[in-house]
């Protein structure tokens, strides 16, 4: 019965200007959401205590590039750090020579690392300053994308997975499963996703892992909706019949025909998601019950800012900078791949 | 219509159990019940020996699974969810003095919403493809990428402490007594404004392109073109044949604004001390107040689906064709 499914305004607004002008937006938002992935993965080698190489007692070590490698997703834990280094005891900055080469990262301090006074405006040393317990605010900006990135992507390939197995049977099965499928999608709609999630927090504790687990478990309605409507209409359709009737089992049809048509409006919306979980990843770490008090997380930035809005509002630059320009980019790239999957935005362009 | 009410009436009841099946597995089947004074890794607070005790006798942990879905069940329909560890008030009184300005806001929220997006929307769908029109939109779309809580700090920066103009703590003020019922309305909208705007703005930014879309679709139906054919005014036009054509997709949108709205009020709440449902929640996570937290899940449940529902009925009402659908 619903006439609009609305998830964004952007979905809404209509294609007359398809120039370059727009093409230019999506390559730009692309860009920059490159960019945070990029700084996401290799957070370390931009900012960290330790240097990227360095001769310690006339050996050579790469500190902050294992650091890099053993957090990358799957093979990470190939990875360990040489001896040294490793213990949280050691202090590269004192123990090093002053005199031995060293490469340090452009931003040679962690992102808890308490590295000079409280509230220092911008300087040389410190790119956008220093933070209430002088921590360098670009430091954990850095750190703080690794959890935005890590929360927004991981969380949505969960309620992606989730999505999709769900509507798919709801749709593929129709009847009472169906029925099942549709109840259990309403009453996680019921439940604002906020409030669920932190009462979930609550037993679950702090954590990345976490979040994206209640994250990814409770944004898959809309995704699992959308499918749920493309395999319905696909099921009816002739091309699907021809392959029924030259016997294709029924997971050769739904793998290869129904998912497919599918899987355009879930990306398109898991683009909205990302957006989605990181202002909820935010929003739990400004209340201080997201990922932890012990990792840099815009959220917790914006925390900090609004403790001393009065004395220090330029600390919330940065953070709502990149909250905001994360959130836009997500906006614009799920606009435009939407507009560029769905053929007939093409054909009403054309035909006007 | 009266067998479309019915069917739809009847398909809440299955959601209705789900919900309290969802939350009953929320406090039975989570790793570590709520009994258990350790429970989850949450604060240093643990919960004390005779909460302990009150727990396992309210929620009788140790009768059989049935039995106490069965009691749980029962309590939720009676809105009895026992008395709050932070005061020893039942939990129904403390949710209920919270819900009235919460539910007070995001009422007025919408209508001022309406009240704002239907003449932007009107002036930007009949006018596509110009420059107001370009900007209407760019803004909308900036806007919307303003994520609340981050308009809340920029308003208690700019409006509240730069420019002085409103409150931005508490609902009431310290004098709120001793002034008149004017005065005292007066007192609460000042108090309500900027978190109201935090809300608003969004809202308005996420409604324009939408009711421009629908509009511009209606001013395309040829029932339109006919009305005008037949010499009717263009004011005509927009408010008899256009205008309703194009709010009744708005009604669907409703259903879930109010979700957003509740979600979106714990951070915000917070923000602004503002005493309503979402800083409860906040608040009762802090004490870890058990009978709190699973009362304020249930009963906004409760709330979003007898919203959903109204909005379905006052859609068919609206829309014949989906009674006969």
């Amino acid at each position: 019965m619903t006439t609009a499914n609305p998830t964004n305004p952007i979905l809404w607004t209509d294609h007359a200007s398809t120039s370059k002008r727009r093409n230019w937006l999506a390559r730009s938002a692309a860009a920059i959401a490159i960019t945070f992935i990029l700084v996401a993965l290799l957070a370390p080698l931009l900012a960290w205590h330790q240097p990227i190489v360095c001769k310690y007692q006339g050996q050579f070590y790469f500190p902050a590039i294992s650091d890099t490698a053993s957090r990358l997703p799957l093979v990470g834990s190939w990875f360990q750090k040489a001896k040294p280094f490793r213990f949280p005891s050691f202090d590269a900055r004192t123990a090093l020579e002053p005199d031995a080469f060293a490469l340090w990262p452009p931003v040679p301090y962690g992102p808890m690392e308490m590295v000079a006074d409280a509230n220092r405006p911008a300087s040389r040393r410190h790119w956008l300053g220093t933070d209430d317990r002088g921590r360098d605010v670009l430091a954990r900006l850095i750190h703080g994308t690794c959890v935005s990135v890590r929360v927004g992507v991981y969380s949505m390939l969960l309620a992606g997975i989730v999505g999709i197995i769900i509507g798919g049977a709801a749709g593929f099965y129709g009847g009472a499963i169906d029925w099942m499928c549709s109840r259990l999608i309403e009453i996680m709609m019921c439940f604002p996703a906020f409030f669920l999630i932190l009462v979930v927090m609550v037993w679950i504790g702090n954590g990345v892992t976490g979040i994206i687990l209640v994250i990814g478990l409770t944004q898959w309605t809309s995704i699992a909706r959308l499918v749920r409507a493309e395999f319905l209409s696909g099921r009816e359709l002739d091309f699907v019949d021809a392959a029924r009737s030259y016997g294709a089992s029924g997971w050769y049809i739904a793998l290869r025909h129904l998912l497919p048509a599918a899987l355009a409006p879930t990306l398109v919306a898991l683009t909205f998601g990302v957006a989605d979980a990181i202002l909820l990843e935010a929003g739990l770490s400004w209340l201080g019950l997201g990922v932890g008090a012990d990792v840099a997380t815009w959220g917790g930035m914006l925390r900090d800012a609004y403790d001393q809005i009065r004395t220090h509002p330029g600390l919330m630059t940065a953070p709502c900078t990149a909250i905001f320009v994360s959130v836009l980019c997500c906006h614009i790239l799920g606009e435009q791949l939407r507009r560029s999957l769905d053929p007939r935005i093409g054909f009403s362009e054309s035909r006007s | 219509m009266w067998h479309y009410i019915l069917k739809r009436i009847l398909l809440t009841i299955p959601t209705f159990v789900g919900i309290v099946l969802l939350t009953f597995l929320l406090i039975h089947q989570a790793p570590g019940s709520p009994a258990t004074g350790s429970a989850g890794g949450f604060g240093e607070s643990g919960v004390s020996a005779a909460d302990h005790a009150r727990l396992r006798a309210q929620f009788e942990l140790d009768a059989p699974v049935i039995v106490r879905f069965g009691h749980w069940m029962k309590r939720v329909v009676c809105f009895d969810f026992g008395q709050s560890f932070a005061d020893g008030r039942p939990v129904s009184q403390r949710i209920a003095e919270r819900l009235v300005p919460t539910l007070t806001l995001t009422f007025a929220i919408i209508v001022i919403a309406f009240a704002i997006v239907i003449p932007i929307a009107t002036y930007a769908a009949t006018h596509p493809g110009q420059p107001v029109d370009k900007v209407i939109l760019a803004a909308c779309v900036g806007f919307y990428a303003i994520p609340p809580y981050i308009l809340g700090m920029i308003l208690i920066l700019l409006v509240g402490v730069a420019l002085n103009w409103f409150p931005f703590a508490g609902l009431t003020s310290d004098n709120f007594a001793d002034l008149s019922t004017w005065q005292k309305l007066k007192d609460v909208i000042s108090h309500s404004a900027l978190i109201g705007s935090c809300f608003l703005i969004p809202l308005v930014a996420y409604l324009v392109p939408f009711v421009r879309a629908t509009m511009l679709s209606v001013l395309k139906e040829d029932f339109v073109r006919a009305a005008h054919a037949r010499g009717l005014s263009h004011r005509r036009v927009m408010l008899r044949h256009v205008l309703p054509n194009t709010l009744r997709p708005l009604l669907t949108v409703m259903g879930l604004i109010v979700p957003a709205v509740l979600g979106g009020s714990v951070v915000l709440e917070v923000m602004f001390s503002w005493p309503g449902m979402g800083r409860l929640l906040f608040e009762s996570i802090h004490d870890r107040d058990y009978p709190v937290i699973m009362g304020m899940t249930v009963l906004t449940a409760m709330v979003v689906l007898g919203v959903t529902l109204v909005v379905d009925l006052l859609y068919a009402w609206a829309d014949p064709r989906v009674r006969y659908a």
